[in-house]
């Protein structure tokens, strides 16, 4: 395809005005290749290592600038293995012998949790990660994504990129969320109607009247899991509410980039939320989407609640209200991982660890925890989890002859009280009113 | 982690087990859509660069394998229609800066997308970390 000149008619989407900016640029298109400019570029603990030394192999031996790096200890916390140790030690030997200040050591928390809690993104900012759910910061109006660690290695030398800008998809959200039905029932629901792959390649832009009422929570599950539906970046534009939450964290940049009302989308879909019901992804991949009812019954082995996709104090929130006065069933593992430090000590305060601790669960560092694999509550052959988390494919968790479901924090504490997948409205809250 | 020299005697292996084996240096692996999908590490392309291919050419590709492969200097072409077109074992011609695939039995040439300069000089310098270390070595001590 013969390199655009920008020069076609109409507006910018929201991925066009970014990387427009980050290249220094009035006007990018989609289908252009641009060298951009990064504006923070993290890593953690599964390659930062990798990172620092292609960096150090490469012959360079400084960074482009250490106040746009955030190296995260997040994966396995507390090391779990003398080899994870090792790979810890090296890691906080580079960031003193880089100079980088932006370092989570283990137990601060999660990447795509810390970042956003830190004031550390804004709207308007491209970031890069070591980590496919680097688009969770499109909940802030930044546009976030994965890459390799050789690609992040030129990026900490220098500071910049090629990309090349993608085509925007843009799901319209109208209606209003029902009782217990959350913004992961949401985004479980857009992957199970679309598919994997409808967003491959491409920047999705979430808008219409009940984009802007969700909160930056809720925004932080949609975009995460952008990522599952092929997104390149996932995107709520900056607007009030972004600046309610940035307001105690150094706020709004001067600049709020939004798209143009007539900019160019490869597809346009409408999303109404009103009739939506508690959704659960099958294993082994993320659009095998059903209704809670067609899977309640099923017997569990563990549930989880945590991870970058709802770890968030609204989350241990929903979990604790559900399983207040209740406890969870004999058999069932209930495993919960607050996303950060701060989560956790939100969570103490307000009464919801207390409420989780005596329904039985089991209170992980935060981290990652099992979600991947790595430690902390994996799955043997025949069992079968529920969590709030992102990813079900086999084998993630541990066992190949495990099976995953994914849903929302309600319907994860539900399941945990039952011992099986269940409605979160099946169950009244315990003082007798009505469920939420 | 096993070493590479290991590592890439698995490449594809659930496909063909016999691909490892039967890749000749310059070899073209010509592939359908989304290829590469669920891979988000370099380990993948490097499998496929390890064994001497000199391209891959798909339909589509998954974006982080792309990016990867151009990371470590695998040269990728996107050309519709290529695993209609082609055979195996046939020869074919690919031009990185028009994107043209051709075929030197049949005659026939596909359209595929040019790579642009940023990802031809990448793939020229062997990967992004040999262009980084070359910039480095011309900026001179201490960049």
């Amino acid at each position: 395809m013969p390199r655009s000149t920008g020069r076609r008619p109409g507006g910018m989407t929201l991925a066009e005005r970014i990387l427009a900016g980050a290249a220094g640029r009035d006007r990018v298109a989609a289908g252009e290749f641009v060298m951009a400019s990064v504006d923070l570029a993290m890593v953690h603990d599964i390659f930062a290592d990798q990172v620092f030394e292609h960096l150090l192999a490469s012959g360079v031996d400084r960074v482009w600038d250490p106040d746009r790096i955030a190296v995260v200890i997040d994966h396995l916390v507390p090391a779990p293995s003398a080899a994870a140790a090792e790979v810890h030690g090296r890691i906080r030997e580079h960031v003193r012998r880089f100079g980088i200040d932006r370092f989570f050591d283990a137990g601060r928390g999660i990447c795509h949790q810390l970042l956003p809690e830190t004031g550390s993104v804004r709207p308007g900012m491209l970031i890069v990660g070591t980590d496919s759910h680097t688009t969770t910061h499109g909940a802030l109006g930044a546009a976030g994504t994965g890459i390799g660690t050789s690609d992040m290695a030129y990026v900490f030398a220098t500071g910049r990129l090629w990309f090349r800008v993608p085509e925007t998809i843009r799901f319209d959200l109208v209606g209003a969320l029902s009782p217990m039905v959350t913004w992961k029932d949401v985004i479980l629901h857009i992957a199970g109607t679309f598919g994997a792959d409808v967003a491959q390649y491409r920047s999705v832009e979430f808008a219409g009247p009940a984009a802007s009422k969700a909160d930056v929570s809720g925004r932080l599950t949609m975009c995460n899991m952008a990522v599952e539906i092929g997104a390149k970046f996932g995107m709520f534009a900056g607007d009030a509410v972004t600046a309610g939450y940035l307001q105690a964290r150094g706020g709004m940049p001067a600049e709020v980039p939004v798209a143009d009302p007539d900019a160019t989308y490869s597809a346009v879909h409408e999303v109404s939320l009103s009739e939506l019901d508690p959704q659960v992804a099958l294993p082994h991949s993320v659009d095998r989407v059903r209704p809670v009812s067609e899977v309640e019954g099923l017997h569990l082995d563990q549930a989880f609640i945590g991870s970058c996709t709802n770890g968030r104090i609204e989350d241990l929130e929903a979990a604790a209200q559900v399983l207040r006065g209740r406890e969870k069933a004999t058999g069932v593992r209930l495993l919960v991982a607050p996303a950060s430090a701060d989560v956790h000590r939100q969570a103490l305060e307000s009464g919801a660890i207390e409420v989780l601790l005596k329904a039985g669960a089991i209170v992980l560092p935060p981290g990652c925890g099992p979600c991947f694999g790595g430690h902390g509550g994996l799955l043997g052959s025949g069992e079968r989890c529920i969590g709030t988390h992102n990813r079900n494919f086999l084998g993630r968790m541990g066992s190949p002859q495990a099976e995953i479901y994914l849903a929302s924090p309600q319907t994860v504490a539900a399941s945990a009280v039952m011992g099986q997948i269940t409605d979160p409205r099946r169950l009244e809250a315990t003082d007798g009113s009505a469920v939420a | 982690m096993e070493p590479l020299d290991v590592r890439k005697l698995h490449t594809l292996e659930s496909l063909d087990p016999g691909f490892a084996s039967g890749v000749r240096p310059g070899d073209v692996v010509v592939a359908g859509k989304n290829f590469g999908c669920g891979s988000s590490r370099e380990t993948a392309p490097e499998g496929l660069l390890a064994l001497g291919v000199g391209c891959v050419v798909a339909g589509s590709f998954a974006r982080l394998f792309l990016r990867n492969a151009v990371a470590i200097g695998l040269p990728v072409i996107q050309c519709t229609g290529a695993s209609e077109a082609f055979d195996q074992g046939d020869q074919i011609e690919v031009e990185l800066h028009t994107g043209r695939v051709r075929s030197l039995g049949t005659g026939v040439v596909l359209a595929g997308e040019p790579l642009p300069e940023e990802m031809l000089e990448i793939l020229a310098a062997g990967g992004i970390l040999a262009l980084l270390r070359a910039q480095a070595e011309r900026a001179g001590p201490s960049g």
